[in-house]
C-alpha cells in the first residue's frame, strides 16, 4: 500500500522536534552565527528530545529501534529552525549511528549506551577531505593493516566538535574500500588544527581539520570488526539525512518568504498578490514536496532493506542540493534588498544552501 | 496507516498487464496513427474494449457507481481506486499518450457526470459503458473565447418551459474524443457530451452549469477535427451546438441559480480528481523517453554512474540522473495526490502540485532525450521526437501549468480569485 500519514507517535515526536526548533534554534540562531558559538544549553536542549536515544534499543542503552523514516521527518522538522544547531545536536549520531548500523556486537556493547547515557557528549566522526574532487567512496586518507594494528594517514576537514571529541570515527581507504575506524581521543599521531574551519555558512558549528600521522588502531576498532562493513549502507543513511535536512531549510526559507509577502505592499498591493512572486513560491511549495517525497522513499527503503535504497538515497540527495539552492535562493530574491541583508535568516539559509552539494558526511539517520 | 510505498498488488498486475499491452498493441502501431491522422485506431479500440470487460470494467469510467447508489459506491470503490487509475494511465501512455485518449470509456464526461450528477442520472448515464459495443463520452468547457478562464463560458442554455427541455446554443472547441463521443458510428455504442453552458449569464459563474447531450442530438454538429503538433490519433473536434434540445433532467446539479457559486466550484472540484491523473500521463510519456535513451546509451556503452559526486560525473551523466529524480519525484506527487482522493482527503493543492510538476517534467525529459540523441532523436525513425511532441499537450491541458501554478499560489497563500488574479 501506499501511505502517507506518520504514525500518531511519529506525529508526537514530530511536534515536540518542531516546538525545539522554532522556539529555541529558531530564535537562537542568527547570534549562534554571528558570535560563531552554539551555547551548550541549548544544545543539550536538543539532545533531550532524545532522537538519538529513541534510534537505540534498550540491549544498548536506549528506548527504541532505528527507523530512517522517523529520522528523516524528525530531521527536517529540526533543520527547519536552524541547521548549524541540528548538526551540533545529533553530531554524536554522527559516531553511534554508524555503529548501529554496521558495528559488531561488542562495539555496539562498548559505546552505544555510553554515548546516551546522560548529557549531550560530543563524539564526532570525519569523512570529508579537503578536495575539489572529495568522493566518499575514493578516500584519500588511507589505512594500511601492519601486523595487529590498522595504521591511518592523511587529514580531514569539516569534523564537528574534533576539539573537544571523546572519540572519533575516521572514515579512510582500505584497499579500494572504504571502511570506518574508531578513535579515542589523543591518539598518538592524531592532531586538531587549532584554527576553527572557516566556511560561507554554519558559523556556529566549530568544525576542525584533523590530521593522521601513522595513526595506530588495533583490529578490533575497525567499524564492523575484521570484515568491516558496508558503506554503501552508511553512506545512503548520510544522504537522505542530508536531503531531509535540506528539505528543512528550504522550507524554512520558504515559509519566511511568505510571510513576507503578505506583509510587503507594492504599488498598493502586497507583494504575493503579484503573479511574479507567487508563482515563484508555488514552485517552491511544489519542489520542496517532490524532495520530501522522494527523501521519504529512500528512507522507507532503508528501512526495509530494499536493494535500490542506496540509489534512491543517491537521487534524492541530488534532488535536494539543487532544490535547496534554488529555493534559498528565491527566498533572498522575493525580500528583495532586504533578503541580502543579515537581520533577516534568509541570506544565512542560502549560505547554508549551497553547503549541502558538500555536506555528506555531516549528519545521519 | 504509517509511510509507506509499496505499490498495492492490483497496481503491480495492471503495470505487468499494460506493459504487454503497450508493446504488442501501442507501439506498434504509433508512428502509423502519428502519420495518419484522424484515421480511427478501430483494433486497438474493439481490443481494448473487450480486455476490459473480461477485466471487470472501463478505465476511468467509475465502474461501481453505474447502479448509482451512494452505498454501493462506498462498499465497493477500493481505497485505492484513483491510484489505480493514475497507475494504469501512467503505463498506457508509456505506451502512446494519443492512444490512451482512444480507451474506450467515459473519460472526462462520465467524470463529470460522476462528482455533479444525482445517483439517478449516474444510473442514468453510466451504465452503457460496460456494455457490447465501445462506448465513449466527453466533456465541453473550451471556447473560441473562453479557455482557462471557463467562466467566460457565453454558451447558453435556456428552459422551454412548455416542452420541458433546454434549448441550447454555443460553440465548443478543443473537446478531447468529441467526435467518438457524439458522431455516431456503427461500431460504436451511443455516447454523450458533457456541455458547459450558462442558464443566467448575469449570475457568472453561479449560473454555469453542465448538460449531458446525447450522441446524434439534432442541431449539434461536429465541424471541424484539429490538426495537432502530437497526440494526433486523439480527435479533438470542435462543436457546434444550434436550437439543441436537451431534456429537462440532463442538467448536472441544481437547476436553479443560486446566489453562491457553490455549484461551479463542485464542478470545479472535477479537477482536484483528475489533474493527477493527466499528470500521471505525463510520467508515463517522459518514462517512455527515458528509458529509449537509457537503452540507447547502453548500446554505445555509454554507462551512468550512480553514486559519483556530481562534480565528478560526465555531462549526460548528470543529465539522466537529474532526468531519474524529476520523473520519480513527479510520480510521487501523482501517487500522493490520488491517495488523498481515495482517502477522502482534500487535496487541490497537491493535485494541482502534481500537474505542475508533471507538466515541467514530461516535456523537459523528452525536450532533453530528442537533444541528447542529436539526429536520432529528431529523426522520424524512432520515437523520441513524437513523444517530444505528445509530452508538450500534458502542460496545456487539464488547466496549463500557469494556471496550476495560479491554483497552487492561491492555496499556500490562502488568497481568493480576487486576492490573486
Amino acid at each position: 500500500m501506499y501511505s502517507f500519514d506518520p504514525t500518531e507517535e511519529q506525529q508526537m515526536l514530530i511536534d515536540a522536534v518542531n516546538k525545539f526548533a522554532v522556539n529555541d534554534l529558531r530564535s537562537a540562531a542568527h547570534e549562534a552565527e554571528e558570535g560563531r558559538v552554539l551555547p551548550k544549553k541549548l544544545i543539550n536542549k536538543g539532545w533531550e528530545l532524545g532522537l538519538l536515544q529513541a534510534s537505540i534499543p534498550e540491549t544498548y542503552g536506549g528506548f527504541g529501534e532505528r527507523s530512517a523514516v522517523t529520522g528523516v521527518l524528525a530531521l527536517e522538522e529540526m533543520a527547519f529552525g536552524d541547521l548549524a544547531g541540528t548538526l551540533a545536536v545529533t553530531t554524536p549520531s554522527l559516531f553511534a549511528m554508524p555503529i548501529l548500523i554496521a558495528g559488531t556486537e561488542d562495539q555496539k556493547q562498548a559505546y552505544l549506551s555510553k554515548i546516551i547515557e546522560g548529557e549531550w557528549v560530543p563524539f564526532t566522526a570525519a569523512l570529508i577531505e579537503y578536495a575539489f574532487d572529495f568522493d566518499p567512496n575514493e578516500l584519500k586518507t588511507t589505512a594500511t593493516l601492519e601486523g595487529k594494528d590498522y595504521i591511518l594517514n592523511g587529514e580531514k576537514a569539516f569534523v564537528p566538535f574534533a576539539n573537544e571529541a571523546e572519540m572519533i570515527l575516521v572514515y579512510a581507504n582500505l584497499g579500494g574500500q572504504t571502511q570506518a575506524f574508531i578513535l579515542p581521543k589523543g591518539a598518538a599521531g592524531l592532531t586538531v588544527s587549532d584554527e576553527r574551519e572557516k566556511l560561507m555558512g554554519l558559523n556556529a558549528l566549530p568544525m576542525y581539520r584533523v590530521k593522521f600521522d601513522g595513526v595506530k588502531v588495533p583490529v578490533s576498532n575497525r567499524l564492523g570488526g575484521v570484515q568491516g562493513m558496508d558503506f554503501e549502507q552508511v553512506l545512503a543513511s548520510m544522504r537522505i539525512a542530508a536531503a531531509s535536512a535540506a528539505v528543512g531549510v528550504a522550507n524554512a526559507a520558504f515559509e519566511y518568504s511568505k510571510d513576507y509577502a503578505k506583509e510587503r505592499e507594492v504599488f498598493g498591493v502586497k507583494v504575493a498578490q503579484k503573479q511574479a512572486i507567487a508563482f515563484m513560491l508555488a514552485e517552491m511549495r511544489t519542489e520542496i514536496e517532490a524532495t520530501r517525497l522522494l527523501t521519504w522513499e529512500a528512507a522507507w527503503k532503508i528501512d526495509r532493506g530494499r536493494e535500490d535504497a542506496s540509489n534512491d538515497a543517491y537521487l534524492a540527495y541530488t534532488g535536494a542540493m539543487d532544490m535547496v539552492m534554488m529555493v534559498t535562493d528565491r527566498a533572498v530574491q522575493i525580500l528583495g534588498g532586504h533578503g541580502y541583508i543579515r537581520e533577516h535568516p534568509v541570506e544565512m539559509w542560502m549560505r547554508n544552501g549551497r553547503g549541502f552539494a558538500a555536506f555528506t558526511g555531516l549528519a545521519i539517520v | 496507516m504509517p509511510i509507506e510505498f509499496e505499490a498495492p498488488k492490483p497496481i503491480t498486475q495492471a503495470q505487468f498487464v499494460l506493459k504487454t499491452v503497450a508493446d504488442e498493441m501501442m507501439r506498434p502501431k504509433s508512428r502509423y496513427f502519428d502519420e495518419h491522422e484522424h484515421e480511427i485506431p478501430w483494433d486497438y479500440i474493439e481490443f481494448m474494449h473487450s480486455a476490459m470487460k473480461a477485466m471487470g470494467g472501463s478505465a476511468l469510467a467509475p465502474r461501481e457507481g453505474s447502479n448509482g447508489s451512494e452505498e454501493s459506491d462506498n462498499d465497493k470503490r477500493p481505497p485505492i481506486g484513483y491510484q489505480l487509475i493514475a497507475a494504469q494511465l501512467e503505463a498506457l501512455s508509456w505506451g502512446d499518450v494519443g492512444m490512451y485518449h482512444c480507451l474506450p470509456g467515459g473519460g472526462l464526461g462520465a467524470a463529470a457526470v460522476y462528482s455533479a450528477g444525482t445517483p439517478e442520472q449516474r444510473a442514468k448515464f453510466l451504465a452503457r459503458f460496460n456494455e457490447d459495443k465501445p462506448t465513449f463520452a466527453a466533456m465541453c468547457i473550451t471556447e473560441a473565447g473562453a479557455g482557462s478562464d471557463n467562466s467566460a463560458i457565453r454558451t447558453r442554455a435556456v428552459l422551454d418551459e412548455k416542452t420541458n427541455e433546454w434549448i441550447i446554443n454555443g460553440e465548443k472547441i478543443f473537446v478531447t474524443g468529441g467526435d467518438k463521443s457524439f458522431t455516431e458510428y456503427e461500431k460504436l455504442g451511443k455516447g454523450f457530451i458533457v456541455v458547459w453552458a450558462s442558464i443566467d449569464p448575469a449570475a457568472k459563474r453561479a449560473g454555469m452549469r453542465a448538460f449531458v447531450v446525447e450522441g446524434g442530438t439534432p442541431g449539434v454538429k461536429v465541424t471541424k477535427l484539429e490538426n495537432k503538433m502530437g497526440i494526433r490519433v486523439s480527435d479533438t473536434a470542435a462543436i457546434s451546438l444550434v436550437d439543441a434540445r436537451v431534456p429537462f433532467e440532463n442538467i448536472l446539479g441544481s437547476p436553479t441559480v443560486e446566489t453562491n457559486t457553490a455549484g461551479f466550484k463542485k464542478a470545479m472540484a472535477t479537477f482536484d480528481a483528475t489533474r493527477p491523473l493527466v499528470a500521471a500521463t505525463g510520467v508515463g510519456v517522459a518514462r517512455a523517453a527515458l528509458e529509449f535513451l537509457k537503452e540507447k546509451l547502453v548500446e554505445k556503452g555509454v554507462q551512468i554512474r550512480y553514486g559519483l559526486p556530481r562534480q565528478k560525473l560526465t555531462n549526460i551523466e548528470r543529465e539522466v540522473i537529474d532526468m531519474d529524480v524529476m520523473l520519480k519525484s513527479a510520480w510521487l506527487m501523482v501517487i500522493k495526490a490520488v491517495w488523498m482522493a481515495d482517502n477522502k482527503i482534500p487535496n487541490a493543492l497537491e493535485s494541482s502540485m502534481s500537474k505542475v510538476k508533471a507538466g515541467d517534467v514530461s516535456t523537459k525529459v523528452t525536450q532533453k532525450v530528442v537533444e541528447i540523441l542529436g539526429p536520432l532523436g529528431y529523426s522520424r525513425e524512432f520515437l523520441a521526437e513524437k513523444w517530444f511532441r505528445d509530452a508538450k499537450i500534458t502542460d496545456i491541458y487539464e488547466g496549463t501549468g500557469q494556471i496550476n501554478r495560479l491554483v497552487v499560489a492561491r492555496n499556500i497563500l490562502g488568497y481568493s480569485g480576487k486576492d490573486l488574479r
